[in-house]
């Protein structure tokens, strides 16, 4: 035994030994491979230090403190004028596109100079906000630092205000970018433009065919899906909370100082007749600087604190001035006070995909003098609408330099890959407020010609399977069932036992027995409707599945089914429960016996939160409560129950001998429903008083045969 | 002893592992944490510094900057004139609340599409015959086709538009035009005359000659487009995925010389006989023979091979690639076979595209990557692909499929910017691009979604803090009450013709209903009105008494007769009207289980007398049955409910129609039907068993016993058929009940137990 013992050790001591020296081979290999290629990093650099690579791009340097001076000189060429006419089709370089992929361009950063004139003034003020613009498009997905495979490129000289630079020298040092060729693909960003007296809408440069991410378009300078529209930026804005005060105490007011002339007199004449507009103005201090944190009111000299004043405010003036777009307009809509737009033919913030008529009310220049009765004209439901969407736009689209740049970038994006643009709802639709979008949304009544696909899921249940099969294929509309069989060790039974149909049937084996398998939009499924029934629903006459159809045909969004059962709201657990009595009301249908369309198959498999999904395979239990959830949560729709209550062999009774196991199943339902509720986030079932019969169900007959006679027999 | 020597051997040795193995990975680690620590030292470092160098940087504007008024200086003048816009060209002040359109009587030639815009305009609700009261003018002269080459075209427009009287340079005019230029160039700009401030509703514009916002672009129409009517989505199976045996198709003409051929001469290039079907042919116009080239035959004989049509409907996607002109037919022929459209034509502006979303229903395709359409088409997915089909037809169904559809989109986009303008209110973009659509919506209604029966309501938003109430002096202008929304009562909305005890049995059942908020009994008789101000409860109801409205439609509506029933809407404040006969003898029951399915299909007919119509083969006339057999086409509103929207839009149908009913003073609710099933394309709803509407015994000869009238209703049925170019009404099999109706459970389960005792 002894020597048996010490075989054993002593091969293990071989072994133990071979391994130790295995290791240690391993780390000295591991250490050496590490020491030795860092030195050669090392070496590699200090040689070729001096002659960069061409296929290795730094990402440009961002950091202002440290930039080439470089000195334009009164003689270099000018660029371009800027194209008036320019579209898309004619001035943007496509062939510079695509190389990130086919649904994203790309950006190029031109590195930071310090341009001068020859007097050694800086030609433009680089300002913070161009800066974070600067650095949100480097830190972007659309960032590239090569400039040959950019599809956009942005000239890193501050244009966005126009006091701040001169347009001479910026047009010089535009031209002699590296790969100016008059604008194209050039990206520039500009918030206030022209200067006075004539404030022109677009800024007030040579940029050729360049791109203009401006604030304060008209509509006669904005090119229409080239340019984007963007606001000009309020820092005040950033700054005001989201919180609401619960009582506007105002119903117009109006912030802004630089109001023209002519409408600060009617708006006088407006507030001095009504306490509906509050008109404020700055103070009249004594000190020679404004406050910009303080405005008075016309009249009484109130003072107010600004931008605080606003939430108080259910509408808020902004007015057109010097410029179309105003500052004041971010402070309002950060305020959560809906913008009265008072600039004819303004052109607004991303006015391409932002829905200005779900945000703001505008008000035509010459109609300022029927602003009350416009304002009251408009309906609690509206303002309700617009109250709740200011605030979400804000954040997604205003709210910070930032924000501005990305949705700027992505508006350039959507035009150049119309296939990968977000649709109108997604833009506009907070699907908190108006909930997801149905994807069956054209009104028809399907056709009946296609008939409908039984799905049948099975497990070993063979004879119940065939008595169901014989049953169905006497079915007019039946077009093809298709038998899923989830028993992994066992065969479906040879072709030749199968009964004999005239309707073909098609037997598809799952990887695994999952309850899930039913709701897969297999391939075989080629009609628009299946029905997804049990192996042991045998008690459907062919004339009840008929109409079931029909009326299937008359409501394709929904599921409509046989076996309904409702949810009820428990006082004493504070939770949802599974009803499954006699009721007047019915929220679910069971998808034991129902007919749906097949795309919620698709919805089930691809879109429905996994965790439901999971939860339905872990217990195997509740696919039917997630079908119905998830068709009711994407539709707000309630499912349709046909035909009387019959004795259906009800799924939650498989084992009627063990009245413990029942209670288990039904209590696990009902934990089912709480559960999908919360993931949810709300209750998406609706019960609904109503089932579809019949046009003649249960009526004497009066000479006229009946068009589905065997109906209702329990 | 070995063996002790041998086990501590093995100890040392697994210490000495354990040690080696431990000091590297301990030597590893300490490693790439230093390191780490160190570069985000680094990094954090560098970020601080970035930040606060960040925050030196001056702001981009200063408080003076951001809030610069006009100066004092005076404006340089600007030498080119501007575009015209709604605002510079167009005078609002001739609109009213109601704007009209005057249409110029018809002087010299006009072709056979004209013609048809014409007397569409002419027969709607738009049209004055006054052009003092007008606020848009239609010349009578035909501008559809510029091309002086086309046999259709009319010579010497200029002069004769300059000659109209209200004419001003082509102020508040509006211009249709179809096809402007000619070969070889095909000039945008050569009309043939000048429009100076008229709106032109033109084909085929290009993004550069388009006045934004004030242009409206017309998609291209055949000569044979039915006026009226028009034919109904063709595809309207919602397969998934969809099974269509081509990806893309086209089929059609290229050009050997010219303007346009440079797309179509490369297709061949994509066409692979089985996916991709892209098939031209050089055939077209006298001189091909000559101009043809290499590949002239190879291409007829592929072309040869494919049908048109065919293609079109076995093919998702479709190339609607540029002609001579931008748009092309094929646009809507694609969309009517809900064939996807492809777009191959750089700079176009689509119909409408000032309110029609198009992303939602075509794909945009760039003629400088034509190489790159079968991968760009390929990458669309499935549920899009769905998605898209179904907008095709919507929008087909909804703007296209008739010249008239066309001209009321032209002539609703123009009220609808006068709206804006005078009242700053117009659709919301979500109703242009989804059923009913625009023109089953009117502009003045609502200003909320939740003013109308959109199928399914969004979710209520939160209301608003309330504003203050207004101290001040009421505005000058009555202001129109906001509609109001679906709530959960509804509003009886009488018709009565006489007194009889089956009324008094019906409004004490209105009294008794639970959702019931007011009555208005519009009161069309001889003799003098009831007067009720409100009905008491039953002995128990511990509710208020029931309001009601008694309006003598003799004195408010003379003459209007039956079609009187439905216009006291001001008076009405729900959204749910349920339109009654005065003796329907409806249990409260009922009234309740009504409304509570009406919740569920706000859009729709929800009520109890079913009818149908069919097809007469020996009369080739439509028939009226109020005997059904398995299905029905109508629910009467002599006992249903309907949304307060559509009655107003029923108010706003074709003047034709209305007058037909005036006329007749009968069928007022099969029009009612034939609307509702023109807009939502959905059949009515019928309830539970009930047959009979109208009380049984009658002291007074119901006109309902009368055979004429009878006749009378079926040849109003044929007469809205003509009017709408088809048949609107759908059928439906099934009739809704309450869940436990008749099945074999004890009453007391059952919530409406009297319901089931009505005899059918």
């Amino acid at each position: 035994m002894a020597a048996e013992t010490l075989l054993k050790s002593n091969k293990q001591i071989k072994y133990t030994s071979y391994r130790n020296i295995l290791y240690h081979r391993f780390f000295v290999g591991l250490l050496l491979f590490i020491v030795l290629s860092l030195v050669f990093t090392v070496l590699f650099n200090v040689f070729t230090g001096s002659s960069p690579r061409t296929d290795f791009h730094e990402p440009v340097n961002l950091d202002p403190s440290s930039v080439p001076v470089l000195q334009l000189r009164r003689d270099l060429p000018k660029s371009q004028s800027r194209l008036s006419n320019c579209t898309y089709w004619e001035c943007f370089n496509v062939y510079r596109c695509g190389r990130g992929g086919h649904d994203k361009i790309t950006i190029y950063i031109y590195p930071l100079k310090d341009y001068q004139t020859e007097n050694r003034r800086p030609i433009s003020q680089f300002s913070k906000e161009f800066y974070i613009i600067l650095d949100t498009i480097r830190h972007s997905k659309y960032y590239t630092p090569n400039p040959e495979e950019a599809c956009i490129l942005v000239p890193s000289i501050d244009t966005l205000n126009q006091n701040s630079f001169s347009s001479e020298y910026v047009g010089r040092a535009l031209q002699a970018l590296q790969y100016w060729n008059n604008g194209e693909n050039h990206l520039i960003f500009n918030m206030l433009p022209g200067k006075a007296p004539n404030y022109d809408s677009v800024v007030t440069l040579n940029t050729g065919k360049a791109i203009i991410a401006g604030g304060g378009f008209d509509t006669w300078s904005f090119r229409y899906g080239f340019d984007v529209s963007i606001p000009v930026y309020s820092h005040i804005a950033e700054k005001i909370e989201s919180s609401q005060p619960k009582q506007k105490n105002y119903m117009i007011i109006s912030t802004q100082l630089n109001i023209p002339q002519n409408y600060l007199e009617q708006l006088q004449n407006i507030a001095s007749s009504s306490n509906d507009l509050l008109l404020l103005d700055q103070c009249k201090s004594e000190s020679s600087g404004i406050d910009y944190t303080k405005r008075c009111e016309y009249t009484t000299g109130r003072i107010f604190n600004y931008p605080e004043i606003m939430k108080e405010g259910m509408f808020c003036l902004v007015i057109r001035s010097a410029r179309l777009t105003q500052a004041v307009l971010m402070d309002i809509l950060a305020s959560q006070c809906i913008p009265i737009v008072v600039a004819d033919s303004v052109v607004m913030p991303f006015n391409s995909h932002v829905d200005w008529n779900k945000l703001s009310l505008s008000l035509p220049e010459d109609n300022v003098k029927n602003l009350l009765k416009i304002v009251h004209s408009v309906s609690n439901e509206r303002r309700g609408e617009l109250y709740w969407q200011l605030r979400w736009a804000y954040d997604r689209y205003f709210a910070s330099i930032e924000k501005i740049t990305l949705t700027t970038l992505e508006i350039i994006n959507e035009n150049l890959f119309p296939l990968a643009a977000r649709m109108y709802e997604d833009w506009n639709m907070p699907e908190h407020l108006y909930g997801p979008v149905n994807p069956l949304f054209l009104p028809v009544t399907a056709a009946k010609a296609p008939g409908f696909t039984a799905v049948i899921l099975t497990y070993d249940r063979v004879d119940s399977l065939f008595a169901l099969v014989r049953k169905l294929v006497r079915t007019p509309s039946l077009a093809k069932i298709l038998v899923v069989w989830n028993n992994q060790r066992k065969q479906p039974p040879p072709s030749s036992e199968w009964p004999v149909t005239n309707k073909p049937l098609k037997i598809i084996r799952t990887k695994e027995n999952k309850l899930s398998n039913r709701f897969f939009p297999y391939d075989e499924i080629d009609t628009e409707c299946q029905l997804t029934i049990d192996d042991d629903i045998i008690m459907l006459t062919p004339d009840e599945l008929e109409f079931g159809f029909d009326v299937w045909r008359e409501f394709p969004d929904r599921i409509v089914g046989f076996p309904s059962r409702l949810h009820v709201w428990d006082n004493t657990t504070n939770s949802w429960r599974y009803h499954s009595e006699w009721t007047n009301q019915i929220s679910m249908v069971l998808t034991g016996a129902a007919f749906h369309h097949k795309i919620w198959s698709w919805y089930y498999t691809h879109k429905m939160p996994a965790e439901i999904r999971r939860w339905v395979d872990d217990n195997f239990n509740c696919e039917d409560i997630a079908m119905n959830f998830l068709v009711a949560n994407v539709t707000r729709k309630p499912p349709i129950k046909v035909t009387p209550r019959k004795k259906f062999k009800c799924p939650e009774c498989t084992n009627t001998e063990m009245l413990s196991a029942d209670a288990r199943h039904m209590s696990q339902r009902s934990a089912c429903v709480d559960r999908f509720a919360k993931i949810y986030g709300h209750m998406a079932l609706k019960p609904v008083e109503f089932r579809a019969d019949p046009l003649q169900y249960r009526e004497t007959s009066s000479g006229i045969p009946h068009v589905y006679p065997d109906i209702g027999a329990l | 002893m070995n063996f002790t020597a041998v086990s501590q051997c093995i100890f040392i040795i697994h210490f000495y592992e354990m040690q080696a193995k431990k000091r590297y990975i301990i030597l590893i680690a300490t490693c790439i944490i230093l390191l780490y620590g160190f570069y985000t030292v680094l990094n954090f470092k560098s970020e601080l510094v970035q930040r606060s160098r960040r925050d030196q940087l001056p702001t981009f504007a200063s408080f003076e900057d951001l809030s610069e008024a006009p100066s004092l200086l005076q404006r340089q003048p600007r030498s080119t004139s501007k575009p015209c816009r709604m605002e510079t060209c167009f005078d609002f002040t001739k609109c009213g609340d109601d704007p009209k359109i005057y249409v110029y009587p018809t002087e010299g030639p006009v072709s056979a599409s004209y013609r048809k815009v014409l007397s569409v305009i002419r027969e709607s609700r738009y049209a004055t015959r006054d052009p003092n009261e007008a606020c848009l003018y239609i010349p009578a002269v035909d501008t559809l086709d510029a091309d002086p080459l086309s046999p259709e075209h009319v010579p010497d427009v200029a002069s004769r538009l300059s000659r109209l009287p209200y004419w001003k340079n082509g102020r508040n005019h509006l211009i249709f035009n179809l096809y402007a230029g000619t070969w070889p160039d095909y000039a945008e700009n050569a009309l043939g005359f000048d429009p100076g401030d008229a709106i032109l509703a033109r084909a085929s514009a290009s993004e550069t000659v388009f006045r934004e916002g004030f242009d409206i672009s017309l998609p291209l129409f055949h000569k044979e487009h039915p006026e009226k009517g028009g034919q109904p989505p063709s595809a309207t199976a919602n397969t998934f995925p969809a099974p269509r045996k081509h990806l893309l198709a086209f089929k059609g003409k290229r050009y050997v010389h010219g303007i346009g051929s440079e797309t179509r001469n490369s297709l061949w290039h994509l066409h692979d006989g089985n996916n991709l079907i892209l098939v031209t042919t050089c055939r077209h116009g006298k001189s091909w023979k000559d101009l043809r080239d290499e590949r002239c035959d190879e291409d007829n004989r592929e072309y040869d091979k494919f049908d048109y049509e065919q293609l079109l409907s076995n093919s998702t996607f479709c190339l609607v690639a540029r002609g001579r002109r931008l748009g092309s037919y094929r646009f809507l022929e694609a969309l009517a076979a809900g064939c996807v459209p492809v777009l191959l034509s750089n700079g176009w502006r689509l119909p409408f595209d000032e309110r029609i979303d198009w992303r939602r229903a075509v794909i945009w395709a760039d003629e400088r990557l034509l190489l790159q359409v079968p991968e760009l088409v390929r990458s669309v997915s499935p549920e899009r692909v769905l998605a898209l089909r179904q907008q095709t037809q919507l929008l087909w169904e909804q703007y296209f499929s008739s010249i008239e559809k066309i001209v009321f989109t032209t002539i609703e986009i123009i009220l609808e910017r006068i709206s804006a303008h005078r009242t700053s209110r117009q659709r919301e973009a979500l109703i242009w691009n989804a059923s009913p659509g625009a023109l089953g919506t009117l502009v003045c209604y609502g200003d909320s979604r939740a003013h109308l029966p959109l199928g399914v309501a969004a979710p209520p938003a939160p209301r608003a803090p309330q504003a203050p109430p207004s101290p001040l002096p009421a505005p000058s202008v009555p202001l129109t009450a906001p509609p109001p929304t679906s709530s959960g009562t509804y509003t009886a909305l009488l018709y009565v013709q006489a007194t009889s005890p089956a009324l008094h049995k019906l409004l004490a059942n209105i009294a008794n209903s639970e959702f019931c908020e007011k009555i208005v009994l519009v009161w069309d008789s001889e003799r003098a009105a009831p007067s009720l101000k409100s009905l008491s409860r039953v002995a128990g109801d511990t509710r208020e008494p029931l309001p009601v409205l008694v309006i003598d439609a003799t004195t408010h509506y003379p003459g209007e007769g039956v079609s009187a029933r439905w216009k006291p809407l001001w008076a009405v404040p729900t959204a749910a009207v349920f339109s009654l006969d005065g003796d329907a003898p409806l249990l409260a029951e009922e009234l309740d289980f009504a409304f509570k399915v009406w919740q569920n299909f706000p859009e729709r007919i929800v009520g109890y007398p079913a009818r149908s119509h069919f097809w007469d083969e020996a009369k080739g006339a439509w028939g009226y049955s109020s005997k059904w057999g398995g299905a029905y086409s109508m629910v009467l509103p002599g006992a249903a409910l309907v949304h307060r929207a559509t009655l107003a839009l029923y108010e706003a149908s074709a003047p034709a129609l209305r007058h037909a009913v005036r006329r007749a003073r009968n069928c007022e609710d099969i029009l009612l039907n034939c609307l509702v099933a023109h807009l939502t394309r959905r059949p009515p709803l019928k309830l539970a068993q009930r047959r009979r509407y109208k009380a049984a015994h009658h002291r007074y000869k119901s006109p309902w016993s009368d055979p004429e009238h009878f006749v009378q209703r079926q040849s109003c049925l044929n007469t809205f058929a003509t009017a709408w170019g088809y048949m609107p009404l759908m059928r439906s099999v099934l009739r809704l009940d309450p869940i436990l109706f008749k099945d074999p459970v004890s009453t007391l389960r059952k919530k409406y137990r009297k319901m089931e005792l009505v005899a059918s």
